[in-house]
Formats: C-alpha cells, structure tokens, sequence
C-alpha cells in the first residue's frame, strides 16, 4: 500500500465494528483493520461497543437513543480517530449524534468531539490519509452500489473508486444508476416487504445489466439486502464488501454463499 | 380530499401491481431526474441559487405576519380584496360566496393543489356551481374524477390509450365522436373543448406559485397557459393561496423561479410566469373587473417556530418525489391524500393528523435523496424522523414494534450480555445455514425472506469473539 | 374583509405571533423588513445574465429557439414585410389582431396590402396576434408583457400563433433587470394589471410525460427582434 507524498504517521485509531459486520460477516472488520495497519494506523477494538443506535434512532425512540449513543461516546474517548465500515453507522456518529443533546451542553460538545473524529473507512483512507493504492488482486468485473448515507452524508463516492483501480484483475463498470437507494433501510425492508422489494428488484435488474460477475458497497445492510434478492433471482453475481476486495480477502465465500469445505 | 393515508399499505400494495402505473413511473424516474440533472449542471450558479432560495423562504417565514399585511396593503390599494381564512371550511365559503356574488355557473380553475387540500370542487358542485379544471393533467383526472397522483404532473399515472378512452366516453356528447390515438390529437381536442369553457366561465379560480409583498402580485407559474385564460377571460379573479406563499419581493421571486422550473422539470424556464397585480385597469381591453386574494392558513401558522418549521419552505417543485425511489415505486395516490412522496410524508401528517397518516413518515428508508435535490433544502428525512418520534412518544407506533425495540435497547445497553447473546445467535445461524450459506426463510423474518434469501454468517464466531481469542491480533481469516 | 377588524385576520396574524413567539414584528426586525421592501437585495449573480449587450441579444435569440420560439433579426422598416412573409412561409391566412400600441404603429403596415389587421384585444377565433413587448430576457429566452391599454393579454394567449416585435434596447440580462425597468416604468408602488413572462410556445408533458406544443396558449411563437 502506498500513499501520496505525506507519509502520515502511525495513529491511534479505533474500528467500530458495526453490529451487523460483528454478527454476520467479520471479515469486514479485519479486512478494515488490515487497510488501516497498511496505511501506518495502529488498530484498537474498544471493548464496549455495540451498536451505533439507528434502529432506536429511526424508529423515533430518542431516548433510548440518547443512552445508546452516551454509550458509544464513553466508549471511543481518547482516540484520535474512529473508524466506520459502513456509511449509515459512520453517518450517526458524524452527524446525527449532536443534535441528540441539544438540551445537555456537556454531552453535545463531547458528541461533536466524536463527530470529529468519526469517519467511514474508505474516506479516512483515502481523504484523511492520503492512501492511493493498495496490493491486492481480484479477477473479475465489479460494479459499486453507492450506499445512500455514505454518498449523500459523508460524500464517499470517489474514494472507494480511486482504490478499485490499483487492485490487479480487476474491472469496474458502472450501473446506470448507482446512486438509488437498494430498498434496505434497516427495519423498512421488514416493515415495507413489498416497497422494499420493488426498489431492490429494480437494483438488481440494474445490476445484472451491467453483466458484473461481482457487486461491491460499503455497507452491509445493503448488501445483504442485495446478495439475498440476487439469490433468491438465481442471479451469479458475487456479492462482497469494498474492504474485503481491497484488503486482498477476495477468495472468501460471498455473502450468502458456502464456505470451500475444508 | 378525503384521505385513505390510513390505508397506505393496502394502497402501496394495488398500486405496485398497477401495470400501467408501473410504466409511467419507470419513465419518469428516468425523465425528471435525468433532465434536473442536466438544467442544474447548465447553470453554474444553481447550488447558491439554492440556498440563497432557502434564506429567502427563511427570511419570510420568521416575518410572517409582517410581509402577509404589507401583501394586503398592496393588493386593495390596487383595487383588489384580500380574505383570510384560518380553515379550509373558511376559504370554502369565501369562496362559494364570492362565486355566488357574481351569479357564477361555472369557474374555470388552473391546478392548485391548495384547492384539492380544501376539497373545492365538491363544495362547489354542492352549490350547483361547476368546477373546471383547465390543466390538461388536472381535466383528465377530473374526468375520471380520480386525485391527482403527482404535483406537477396528475396524471402522470396514465397512459395515453386511457386518456382516449376517457375523452372518447366525455367528448362524445359534445360532437368528438373518434377515439384518438396520438398524443397531439387528444391535446388539441383538449384545448378545443376547454377554450369554449374558458370563454364561459365566469370565474377564473388560480393558485398562486408566490405571492410578492413588495407588489401585492400573484406570480404563477405554467406551461400551458391555463392559468393565465383563467385570469383574464372570466370577470372574476380568485386566487386561493395558503400564507407560507408570501415572499417579500421581486428579486426574491427572480431567485426562486430560477430553481423551481429547474426542479420541477429540469426546464430552464416555464413557458409562462405571471404577475397579477389587482383588477382590470382604467382603458385595459381585457381582465377581470374583479380580482380576490384568500389566504389559507389551515393549520401553517402553528407549525411556524416548531421542529417541523422548515416544511414550509416548499415551493412544490415535485423535485422531493421525482427522486424519492418509494414515491417511484408506488406512485401518488398510494399516500392517500393530496401530497405525495416526501414532502407528503412530512405535510401529510400535519395537515389531516398523524393517526390517519402515522405510515408516510414512517414508509422511507431515509436515503436523503429528496433532501440532496430539494430547491430549498428542506430537511425531509429529518422531518419524517421528527414525525416518528411523534408517534412514539404518543404511543401510535405499533405494538410490536415497540416492544421489540425495547427489548433490543435494553440488550444493547448491556454489552457484555449483548455480547453473549449475539455469539449464540452467530452459532445457531451459521451452524444451520453453513451447507447452503444461506435461508430461504427464518422464523420472525418473514418481511425479509418473503421475497430474498437471508445470508448465514460464516463459521468461526462473531467479530468481537475472534477478536479476543486472537488476543487482538491482526488476523487473517 | 380585508379591514383590521376582521377576526379571521387576527386569529392567523395572532397565530403566527404567538408561534413565532412575538407581537407585532418591530424594532430592527422591522426596519429590516422594511429596508428589504424599500431596496431589495438581489440574489447570486447569474453570470449569463451580464454579458455586454449584443451579447445578451445573441444569447436571447438562443434561448428562444431552444425553447421552440422561432426568431427573426431585422431592421425596424423591415417588420411588416418580415411579419407577411412569416404567415406566407407557414402557410397563415394574412389576418391578424394586433395591440393598439404606438410602437407597432409606428411601422409601415400599409405595404403590406394583402395583410389584415384588426387592433383589439385577442378574441377565441383569432388564429394570428402581434404584440410588442416590453423586454426580452436573455437568460432564458423570455419575453416579458405589460398589460396596458396598448396591450391586451388576451392577445398573448388565444391566437394560434404570437407574433411579438421585440426592440434589441429592450433585452435585458435577468429577471432583476425587468423588475427595475418596471419600477421605472410604473413606478415603486404601481404595477400593469398582468405581467406575462412568456418563453417559447404553449406546452404540455401531461400526456406520457412528452411535450406537446399548443396545450392552451399559441402552438407558435415568432419573434421578430428589431436592430436598434
């Protein structure tokens, strides 16, 4: 992995699993905690963590959003950066944490010291350290589905790109629209079956048309979503996080897809 | 219009198996957006146009009271009369009364959507007055005496063969005996039916776009021109417009009309926009010798100075549900009322009560995109959360819901528990999915794996879990 | 009605008070609001709309044609012949209602001796009108109508067809450029009856979401800009 002229220093920085990732599919944590130790970052997993509190959050329940999100704030003090694998998770810390402690001055400055500090992966690689390549390889054609809270709240768009070209093997073609919600939306999809599943048929048609043989994002709640529609389709399209492909984990099974037996 | 906002789920149901609905939404979730895309990128000035647009909505908002007076000021000093009206129960009457003053047997409308909010037509047709709408989108669904499904555009949700059919059953009495099969044939035998009604109408009933305070103008905004037959021809002038409408000059309307057409239609400009200023002059051939401003309140002011203040910045650009892929799914009549998409998601509720409407806020996956086009950058996602948390706090969110996130919260804020239950939940899951890697179904997740697989965790244990047994190592699965 | 005894008046003006959390707007927030009226701020400059004049002229014309208007450059002698020879060209009976106004009677309409021309206001049968107007927007390819005893709305939207007869003096930038040559038209406080800021021909995108011309107002509109 190299990075552009200004070789940052190692930094203290902290993952946030993410719940998901932690419960489903933990390559993506260590592929995230290999990108960072690449690019110089000293890696920690603060013990406390769950989760981030959007289920409560966007369920309208603010105040056991509050205690989650307090929860979180203690749990990440003192580092120089958190570090999300996921755009919706990294999007709650970043910008919707203040406005939680409108009534409580103290706890407000402590959740803008953390919004600060929190920052999606591929945005912290790439515009905080100046990561510009990494060593992996991939043989395949991908395309990327912009997750919304990342593209539209933390504008990580480029970023994932920009390091999809220095992975050997591997070809990017683009939907035709990429930046349209999959029909996710956490606790949507199970409240809203038959929306949640026109939108993500729609994706899908999207994405078969572009004959990728792999689909990348950088949320897992996506592409869970995504992987479980093409599936059900009887699609052949591989369905992986960006960080996985990036941090050279390619061979693992996808996403709903069996383990090699050993 | 009476709402089935009540009704959303059984609503969205009929209208994603709508074949032809389904069709002109795929068209025009391409069309508008593309087409905004493209007027946006052509004016290198639109991202400041933005917000100088939401300043200016602000800015009137927070004088309120000020620019709505300075408004009537203007207006009867040029002759005109100004009526407020705090329900839509007042606005109706007013202008039942006004129609009545002049003997009125028919009213030649332009499309306002203020006008669907306090249900007119029906009012009107009760006094034996006819009502006739004169948009083109708006006299289709008229005739087929269906709401509108899109601001902007009503009928967007049908096809032309069933606009023929419609004119074909309706025109017939007046002498228009084929059924039609081009575009530009129904639209010219469209204008030729509704100019001989324009020309008997005696009232011209028009929504307003802004109004400007500085003048005591109506501005309206078309590309037909009905609205500007329904102000001149017929001897009376009403323009029913809700109070958030005022804004305080001309300039500011030049800022504003350089985003609306731009949201709207990705048009750099709408074929007419026009000023009313008062009555027919002294020595004018043509307009109305009369000319009526009422101003709707129906509930905004006491929005003003609240949470959900920024709903009212809407210029009703249909921007918010060209982009909404939920709005592009399900199209405008599933949300059940006269606002659909997002922007019917936060006014809804306002406007006829959450109970009724407690699903539209709730029905979105806050992918943010109506707030990254939205003119005047109403925070929408932000306002339906606000909305949701209504509901919650009054007890309107489901049962069920409820009690599984208490459940979940509780759990969440006891982490090491949390942790245990989640390392038993990743066990069972990936022991039991490990062959095919996945579930066609899962007991409690029906919603999900009724229409897509649910992938099964690979073995080795959650994150957290590895993480400790490698001692917090950088480990390589 | 509109008097300060009116009780649906104070119950909304009370409304928004009270939701604003306040009484009758004063002090400085009042002065600002006046001061806002008196001299408006304009917003963000559009650059398109401040190119030097021929330049706004050509952009005007631009405009237009892309918004489906069709544009003629000549000379003021020349608009009588130029507007026979557009009906002729499109096939037009040679009638037309025009706007009594003095700027059109200003051109020699008696070499046109197979032209009919009938001053008034529009009426449903016309199929041909000629108006002037009083400015053209070059942002957009707008023209911009003042109704007055010399123009007639009517006259802008029955007939088939538009003709208007636009000085080059008259095309302006923007939208704030119209607003000033208003006010020193009509004065701060006075404005026309109506205002039409028209660009380009009637249309509609009702049907299927494909424009179609012609939906109400003229199928066609010709503008003839006359060189200073």
């Amino acid at each position: 992995m190299s990075t552009s002229d200004r070789p940052s220093p190692p930094r203290r920085v902290a993952l946030f699993v993410t719940c998901l990732v932690d419960l489903f599919r933990p390559a993506v944590g260590f592929a995230a905690v290999k990108l960072l130790e690449d690019a110089g970052c000293t890696v920690e997993v603060p013990p406390l963590q769950v989760c981030c509190g959007q289920p409560a959050y966007n369920s309208g329940d603010r105040e056991s959003t509050r205690a989650i999100a307090a929860q979180v704030i203690d749990a990440f003090e003192g580092f120089e950066a958190v570090v999300v694998p996921s755009g919706s998770c990294g999007g709650m810390l970043a910008h919707h944490y203040p406005g939680l402690f409108d009534d409580d001055p103290a706890m407000k400055a402590r959740a803008e010291d953390l919004a600060r500090r929190s920052h999606e992966l591929m945005a912290f690689l790439v515009s905080v350290l100046g990561v510009e390549t990494v060593t992996a390889r991939y043989d395949g054609t991908v395309t990327y589905h912009d997750s919304c809270s990342g593209l539209r709240e933390l504008g990580v768009k480029e970023q994932p790109r920009r390091l999809l070209t220095s992975v050997q093997g591997l070809r990017l073609r683009e939907m035709a629209t990429p930046e349209v919600c999959c029909g996710f939306g956490g606790t949507f999809c199970v409240k809203y079956p038959e929306i949640s599943n026109a939108m993500v048929s729609e994706k899908t048609a999207d994405i078969a048309a572009t004959e990728a043989d792999t689909l990348l994002a950088g949320d897992l709640g996506c592409l869970m979503n995504m992987a479980g529609k093409l599936q059900r389709e009887g699609r052949q399209v591989r369905v992986r996080h960006v960080a996985e492909v990036l941090a050279d984990m390619g061979n693992l099974a996808p996403i709903g897809e069996p383990e090699a037996k050993r | 219009m009476q709402s089935t906002a009540h009704d959303f789920k059984d609503n969205a149901g009929a209208a994603l198996a709508d074949r032809n609905l389904q069709e002109s939404l795929a068209t025009l979730k391409v069309g508008f957006s593309e087409r905004r895309r493209q007027a946006a990128e052509r004016l290198p000035e639109f991202e400041a146009l933005r917000d100088r647009a939401r300043d200016i909505k602000n800015h009137a908002l927070a004088n309120l009271d000020f620019y709505l007076e300075e408004f009537e000021r203007k207006v009867t000093a040029l002759g005109g009369h100004v009526h407020w009206a705090p329900t839509a129960g007042d606005a109706r009457r007013i202008i039942g009364d006004l129609c009545k003053s002049v003997g009125a047997r028919t009213v030649a409308k332009s499309k306002s959507m203020v006008a669907e909010e306090i249900a007119l037509n029906e009012h009107l047709e009760a006094l034996d007055i006819a009502p006739i709408e004169t948009d083109l989108g708006e006299y289709i669904i008229q005739l087929r005496r269906e709401p509108p499904s899109h601001i902007i555009a009503p009928a967007v949700h049908l096809t032309k063969d069933q606009v023929a059919d419609t004119f074909l059953e309706h025109h017939t009495p007046l002498g228009f005996t084929k059924r039609l099969t081009e575009r530009n044939d129904l639209v010219a035998e469209a204008r030729h039916v509704l100019r001989q009604k324009f020309l008997d109408a005696d009232v011209g009933l028009t929504g307003a776009n802004f109004l400007v305070a500085e003048t005591g103008s109506s501005m309206l905004v078309t590309n037909e021109g009905n609205a500007d037959l329904s102000n001149t021809l017929p001897k009376m002038h009403i323009v029913l417009a809700s109070i958030e409408k005022v804004i305080p000059t001309l300039e500011d309307a030049a800022v504003l009309l350089r985003v609306l057409a731009r949201s709207a239609t990705g048009q750099e400009s709408s074929a007419y926009t026009t000023l009313n200023t008062g009555p027919r002059r002294d020595g004018d051939l043509d307009g109305p010798s009369a000319y009526h401003v009422v101003l709707l309140d129906n509930g905004r002011s006491s929005v003003l100075g609240t949470q959900m203040q920024d709903m009212l910045r809407c210029i009703r650009c249909g921007a918010c549900m060209n982009h909404c892929p939920v709005y592009g799914a399900i199209g405008g009549h599933a949300y059940g009322w006269v606002y659909p998409g997002p922007i019917g998601a936060v006014l809804t509720p306002q406007l006829v009560g959450v109970e009724e409407a407690g699903d539209l806020p709730n029905a979105s996956t806050f992918c943010g995109r109506c707030e990254s086009v939205c003119p005047v950058r109403i925070p929408l996602p932000g306002l339906m959360r606000h909305w949701r948390e209504r509901e919650f706090e009054r007890h309107l969110t489901p049962r069920a819901v409820r009690q599984g996130l208490a459940l979940w919260s509780w759990l969440v804020r006891r982490p090491k528990l949390y942790r245990r239950v989640t390392q038993v939940a990743n066990r069972l899951l990936s022991t039991f999915g490990r062959a095919e890697g996945r579930y066609h179904a899962l007991p409690l997740a029906s919603g999900w794996t009724r229409f897509r697989d649910f992938p099964a965790p690979p073995a080795g244990g959650t994150f957290h879990a590895q993480w400790v047994r490698h001692g917090g190592a950088r480990i390589r699965p | 009605m509109s008097d300060r005894g009116d009780p649906a008046r104070e119950q909304i003006l009370g409304s928004i008070r009270r939701s604003l959390r306040r009484g009758e707007l004063a002090g400085a927030a009042r002065a600002a609001a006046e001061e806002r009226l008196a001299s408006p701020p304009r917003g963000p400059i559009v650059r398109r709309a401040k190119l030097p004049h021929a330049e706004k002229v050509a952009l005007f014309c631009q405009w237009a044609e892309t918004h489906n208007a069709t544009v003629a450059r000549i000379s003021g002698a020349d608009v009588p012949g130029e507007v026979s020879a557009y009906l002729a060209r499109n096939n037009l009976p040679a009638e037309a209602a025009m706007a009594p106004s003095p700027q059109l009677e200003s051109y020699d309409w008696q070499s046109q001796k197979m032209l009919a021309l009938r001053r008034g206001r529009g009426e449903g049968r016309d199929q041909v009108s000629i108006t002037g107007a009083f400015a053209g927007i070059a942002e957009t390819g707008t023209v911009v109508m003042a109704s007055g005893p010399d123009h007639p709305v009517s006259l802008n939207l029955l007939p088939d067809t538009h003709i208007v007869v636009l000085r080059e003096a008259d095309i302006v930038g923007g939208y704030e450029d119209v607003w000033e040559k208003l006010r020193d038209r009509y004065g701060k406080n006075g404005m026309p009856r109506t205002v039409n800021t028209i660009t380009g021909p009637s249309r509609t995108g009702d049907i299927e979401q494909t424009i179609e011309l012609g939906a109400h107002g003229p199928r066609r509109m010709h503008i003839v800009v006359v060189r200073d």
